[in-house]
């Protein structure tokens, strides 16, 4: 039973990493949480599951029309909305977002209902691998692979090419990052276009077995919250890390506690791991 | 700023009275259950304002002291038929030992890692309640109907007991807001807000005062979740420990204008008669379109009204004729 629970706790790990790291590079360029991440993630979920059943485009193939349509989205919202509170006092870019939130999942009940949709004959669907004692089902390990490509492309996005630079400069200092020449407003823009390209991406894999609905993106945000903030702010390999970290939490603890005890798990270890490193696990 | 304190005490003496009279202007079942849920939200806005809006730590998670209160209330008549008002007391104190010992560890956390680690707390009482069996766990529990009064704290002919027993604890929380937010400790909790270092360097104790507030804080929270409790006579962990509590609490306030008396009032007034009359009108299976609306008036505030409503209030009473002299004078 364990190697089974080990596998699908990483497994589900790689797609919590990479929308926490998504949350994460917001989080830590602009400290602005966006309440709005998980339903980036519903709509890229519902995109995908739009394109699949009008044009018969496979999510496995229709992965950068979401990523692009959501990395759009979280552009536009930088442009029209943070721009304005994203230096504001207080909490309100907290209340922006969540009012972005309210919007776009209240529309998505507007527009589609709030049943719940599967697609359930793409082309990862059904199948499974058996490894050994291990059974895992292709349209998981095909998620989690994805996630990870997509984790590393984003580190060595931010690591290597000039806008990830200017992006690592921002968020270290702003005033010296704009003091260098750095074009700190199109960085924010940017920044939240790559957060959002994060979830479209993931978008496109979780529809390939999680059920989309208004709601489906809400889970993986609040998970999100506590793996940005147990791998440090701005971390893009802790943000993996520390989802695989959770991952395995919640597969290990829901069967060895039960099932209704596996989030108390995920928290409680956020807290203990918070009083021997405040900043996070890779923080500092 | 003394000056500007008993001018506050005048408005809020002023205010208070106008909604006493409110619930007699109508017989409407409704619009009373409106203006109790609108006391209820108010008070537990003021009471999240003195961790958050003074002392500057932001809690998303004071849906776990709500709910411990509603269930004192509960399981103290429930299974020992004591009087509410006991139930109330203890919740009262439960909250501020749990406050306490949670978030005592937690204040070396800076800024959105406390925050995170109050939806964790909040998020695990939510479960341990779910799945414990003494108080009857998902199933949730059904306060036993009694005789009317006072002692009880149940009223079944009318509503108009339960808008007054709201209103009593709104201007208990109003007031107790208002006098923190006015004492030394007050200023003392601004500094901390302000910068944790420097209030330390002039001889404040940060963990002493932060945890002054959060104490005061939740078991003010816990009152209003017993006085919910008598009022809906049925709860489960879902109504009262659900993640949509705490945020429902921070959103009014934030919306209403964090860190004064007033911000509660002004965000409950909005949100409250909005939600309430969205489910009643559109039931669970509603289309959203009022959310949508409600979304985007949010938005609105937060981007072009970053102190909130009571922002909008005060730059229009700057703009006017009196206003600039009294705000003058109480800069002065």
């Amino acid at each position: 039973m364990l190697p089974q629970l080990l596998a699908s706790g990483v497994i589900m790990g790689t797609v919590y990493g990479l929308v926490a790291v998504g949350l994460g590079l917001i989080w830590g360029v602009m400290d602005v949480i966006n309440f709005a991440h998980g339903d980036f993630l519903m709509i890229s979920m519902y995109s995908s599951f739009w394109v699949y059943t009008l044009f018969r485009v496979d999510p496995i193939l229709s992965w950068p029309i979401e990523t692009a349509l959501i990395f759009a989205l979280g552009y536009l919202t930088y442009k029209v909305i943070i721009k304005r509170v994203v230096d504001a006092p207080g909490l309100s870019a907290l209340l922006a977002t969540f009012g972005l939130s309210l919007i776009l999942r209240n529309a998505a009940q507007f527009l589609w209902s709030a049943d719940y949709r599967y697609l359930p004959d793409t082309v990862v669907a059904d199948r499974r691998l058996l490894l050994g004692p291990v059974m895992i089902g292709l349209p998981q390990l095909v998620a989690a692979f994805g996630s990870i490509l997509m984790t590393f492309a984003v580190f060595y996005f931010v690591r290597r090419t000039r806008m990830g630079r200017a992006i690592q400069a921002t968020s270290m200092d702003k005033d010296a990052a704009r003091l260098m020449g750095v074009d700190t407003e199109r960085v924010y823009a940017f920044t939240f276009g790559l957060g959002g390209a994060c979830v479209g991406f993931a978008g496109a894999l979780l529809s390939t077995f999680f059920p989309v609905y208004p709601e489906s993106g809400a889970l993986y945000s609040t998970l999100a919250f506590v793996i940005v903030a147990l791998g440090g702010f701005g971390n893009v390999k802790g943000a993996l890390q520390a989802g695989i970290i959770i991952g395995l939490a919640e597969a290990l603890g829901g069967f060895y506690l039960g099932t209704q005890f596996k989030y108390t798990v995920v928290f409680l270890i956020y807290l203990l791991v918070m009083q021997v490193r405040p900043k996070g696990l890779f923080g500092w | 700023m003394n000056q500007r304190s008993r001018h506050e005490w005048r408005s809020l003496a002023i205010v208070i009275g106008l909604l006493a009279v409110l619930p007699l202007l109508t017989k409407n079942v409704n619009v009373h259950h409106v203006i109790v849920m609108f006391f209820i939200y108010a008070s537990l806005g003021e009471a999240w304002n003195m961790i958050t809006g003074l002392a500057g730590q932001t809690s998303f998670g004071h849906a776990s002291f709500f709910g411990i209160g509603a269930y004192a209330a509960a399981v103290a008549f429930y299974r020992f038929g004591a009087s509410p008002w006991i139930g109330m007391v203890i919740g009262a104190l439960a909250a501020a030992a749990v406050g306490a010992i949670v978030s005592y560890p937690m204040f070396r956390l800076r800024g959105h890692y406390f925050a995170v680690a109050t939806l964790a707390v909040s998020e695990i009482v939510f479960q341990l309640f779910v799945s414990w069996r003494w108080v009857e766990g998902a199933t949730g529990i059904s306060v036993p109907v009694a005789r009317e009064g006072l002692w009880t704290l149940q009223f079944h002919s009318s509503k108009l007991p339960y808008c007054y027993l709201a209103l009593a604890g709104f201007v208990a929380a109003a007031a107790a807001f208002h006098w923190l937010a006015n004492s030394r400790i007050g200023f003392y909790l601004r500094a901390i807000k302000d910068s944790e270092e420097a209030a330390m360097a002039i001889g404040i104790n940060p963990a002493k005062y932060k945890l002054l507030a959060m104490v005061s804080s939740a078991s003010l929270t816990a009152i209003f979740g017993s006085i919910y409790t008598q009022y809906i006579l049925y709860i489960d962990p879902f109504m009262v420990f659900s993640m949509h509590v705490s945020i429902k609490i921070v959103l009014l306030t934030v919306l209403g204008g964090l860190g004064s008396v007033w911000g509660p009032v002004f965000g409950a007034a909005v949100l409250i008669p909005l939600s309430e009359y969205t489910r009643v009108l559109f039931g669970g299976t509603g289309r959203g379109i009022d959310l949508i609306l409600f979304g985007v008036l949010i938005v609105m505030v937060a981007c072009f009204q970053p102190q909130g409503i009571v922002g909008i209030l005060r730059s229009r009473g700057r703009s006017g004729k009196g206003g600039q002299t009294r705000d003058a004078k109480a800069a002065a």
